[in-house]
């Protein structure tokens, strides 16, 4: 039998569909349910009003993430140290009490594999390779780093694969985002991924799912992928993927929950085919040379209000499309930034390294390098790194690497997700500025009123010693 | 699900574009453990402009809103479909609609309906003034003054949304086809079948 040439995204999704129905919709397998507590407890609510059950709880795993502060949570004797806010406690208790009751495994806040759930599932190896991964939350697009099909669902798709294990979804378009070439010494993969969501627009991967192709993906570490992957979603795209390969081999080899044995021989053997095909067509396509790429910063309140860190505000006249040039206004209003202004002239007064875009052990080497022997600049108020996992900050912890932090005038953190959004303590406050690794720069994300820098963790740790948006590149190499 | 089928009223002329869901309702609202209640929650910056036409009693009630392109972008929160339905919204007009929003609307008997921009153009002039009629059975948008703007919607979303039917029940009921994709996978991708097994 001869197929057509396939995409890597047709490949995965003709191997889970359960059943092609004549409306063009399809029912799909989902492999893999990670679940946190702020849009699963309507979720869990109805199979109980209903009287269903857990399809397949095995592959369902459940850790709290969004409500956490990343404060400590035990005293010296291990007691909990009680939440504050009521509401986050009772979404928190919510989630222990619904896990076990539906048989679904469990991470709690104490233990040292918990974490955001994107960190979590593939450092568990929980997310794989070829796989289907759903969660409530959008950044799920997250897990295509490893090769895998992963996106955001809402709360009644969440009951309805925690009730069916499948969706009902119709296929995507292909959007193939190509990037070849060496990255400049300093630009990392946030860069990447915010010069291309800058070059096709939030709404440019709508509707499709994005490959990211090319040597500069293949050069790139899986950490990296995920960070690119992460914010596709930023790009409208409900998933991005990378190709697996032998580096994504080794990085899920060994891990609790990767197959073992001849499971893994027979994973190896089918996640080597999980290649787009020559001859394969794309829906859509664009190509980025990587030595266009420059550190990159957004000025706006949306992710692709992009700029390289030495451009300048532009002006909301610079833009073709005249709504844009409206909400250009908009956002430069609630930014309180004027036309012209140069980047690095920007005083922050709060530094957020984190978030599931990047908080995994390189992000925190990455501005732990920048940091050493540095100090806090006066002006920067409030200044936080929030490892994404117990794992990766005990694996920080063993590397030294919170004490260059802490030396720097900087708080190592409990994992969580933080200043990423406004729903647990650690917010931005109104009209001040915070360069952040996070992935939103929405109107009110950090906090009400709260202005937000988008940047990689390098350049977040820059901005702190010098208390200013800055060029990583002109500290590093230089004496500390 | 309630079945939905026609949409008449007023309409918020809006219009704006890749408006978030952290804008429709932003996340410290997001604690609750029910789908209720989040309406006062609903645009809770925008209503603090001046002028803003969520505060503007012409539109108080209003069942529709007119927005620009790709609007619910962003986080995957239904809560956003809730905050619409608990201000009284069961049917938006835009350009464009952001993937999971669209899917977070139609499983909550929202209409969400994709017009071109010149149609939203039109139609953000006429809600000013005059109610809107969207029907979903003959899949177009009318006004007092004679336009009409039809739109595509996906057949098996209409089919739900007319019946009010709950997408769990149905799938349910092909337990079968369900249980024989599994054994299938359980031999052939035994890796994804089984987290973490040691396998022989």
């Amino acid at each position: 039998m001869t197929t057509a040439p396939r995409t890597l995204y047709e490949k995965i999704w003709d191997a889970h569909v359960v059943e092609r129905r004549d409306d063009g919709t399809c029912l799909v397998y989902i492999d893999r349910h990670l679940v946190h507590e702020v849009t699963s407890p309507q979720a869990f609510e109805a199979l109980r009003v209903a009287g269903r059950p857990v399809r397949r709880p095995d592959l369902t795993l459940a850790v709290p993430d969004h409500n956490l502060p990343t404060t400590p949570r035990q005293d010296a004797q291990g007691n909990r140290i009680p939440i504050a806010d009521a509401e986050s406690a009772n979404q928190l208790k919510t989630l222990a009490k619904n896990a076990p009751e539906f048989g679904v495994r469990y991470i709690s806040e104490v233990d040292v594999e918990q974490g955001i759930v994107h960190v979590v599932g593939p450092e568990q190896g929980f997310s794989l390779p070829g796989a289907t991964i759903v969660c409530g939350d959008s950044h799920t697009s997250c897990h295509g780093g490893l090769g895998a099909l992963a996106f955001g669902i809402g709360t009644t798709e969440v009951e309805h694969v925690l009730a069916t294990q499948t969706l009902i979804l119709s296929q995507s378009k292909t959007f193939e985002v190509r990037v070849d070439g060496k990255l400049a010494p300093g630009v990392t993969p946030k860069d990447v991924v915010l010069h291309v969501i800058g070059v096709i627009g939030t709404a440019g991967g709508t509707g499709h799912v994005i490959e990211f192709c090319g040597s500069t993906f293949e050069d790139m570490s899986i950490e990296g992928r995920l960070t690119v992957c992460n914010m596709s979603i930023e790009g409208g795209a409900r998933a991005g993927l990378v190709a697996p390969d032998d580096k994504t081999f080794a990085y899920v080899k060994g891990r609790p929950y990767a197959p073992k044995g001849a499971d893994w021989d027979k994973a190896v053997a089918w996640w080597t085919s999980l290649k787009t095909d020559p001859g394969a067509k794309f829906d859509k396509s664009v190509h980025i040379d990587a030595a266009d790429i420059q550190p990159t910063v957004t000025w706006g309140t949306s992710p692709e209000d992009v700029v390289p860190i030495g451009g300048v505000v532009p002006a909301p006249e610079s833009f073709a499309d005249a709504s844009k040039q409206q909400a250009a206004q908009v956002s430069l209003d609630y930014m309180g930034l004027q036309p012209g202004t140069k980047m690095t002239d920007i005083e922050v007064q709060n530094v957020f390294i984190g978030s599931c875009t990047n908080s995994r052990i390189e992000d925190i080497r990455a501005a732990a390098e920048v940091l050493r022997g540095r100090k806090k600049a006066d002006n920067v108020k409030w200044a936080i790194v929030v490892p994404g996992s117990g794992l990766v900050k005990q694996q920080a912890e063993a590397e030294g690497l919170d004490k260059i932090i802490t030396e720097a005038g900087l708080e190592w953190r409990e994992p969580g997700c933080s200043a990423c959004l406004a729903m647990n303590p650690d917010k931005v406050p109104a009209g001040e500025r915070c360069a952040s690794t996070s992935n939103r720069n929405f109107t009110g994300r950090q906090g009400p009123g709260a202005r937000t820098h988008l940047v990689s963790p390098a350049m977040a740790a820059a901005a702190a010693v010098t208390g200013k948006l800055t060029d990583v590149r002109t500290l590093v190499g230089e004496p500390a | 699900m309630e079945p939905i089928n026609h949409v008449h009223g007023r309409a918020i002329p809006f219009g704006r574009k890749n408006v978030d869901t952290d804008v429709v309702i932003p996340a410290h609202w997001l604690k609750t453990i029910t789908r209720e209640g989040l309406g006062k929650g609903a645009f809770e910056a925008v209503r603090k402009e001046p002028g803003n036409v969520f505060e503007d009693p012409e539109y108080a009630g209003a069942p529709i809103l007119i927005a620009g392109d790709n609007f619910g972008c962003g986080s995957s929160r239904e809560h956003a479909a809730w905050a619409l339905l608990d201000m009284g919204v069961n049917c938006v007009l835009a350009p464009s609609f952001s993937d999971i929003f669209s899917g977070n609307a139609f499983k909550n008997g929202i209409l969400a309906v994709v017009l071109p921009q010149e149609a939203i153009d039109r139609l953000m002039e006429v809600a000013k003034t005059d109610p809107i009629d969207v029907d979903l059975e003959t899949q177009s948008v009318t006004t007092p003054f004679q336009d009409r703007f039809t739109f595509e919607v996906d057949p098996f979303r209409k089919h739900c949304l007319l019946n009010g039917l709950d997408e769990v029940g149905l799938t349910l009921a092909q337990a079968d086809a369900i249980g024989s994709y599994e054994q299938r996978a359980d031999s052939d991708l035994p890796f994804l079948a089984h987290p973490g097994r040691q396998a022989a």
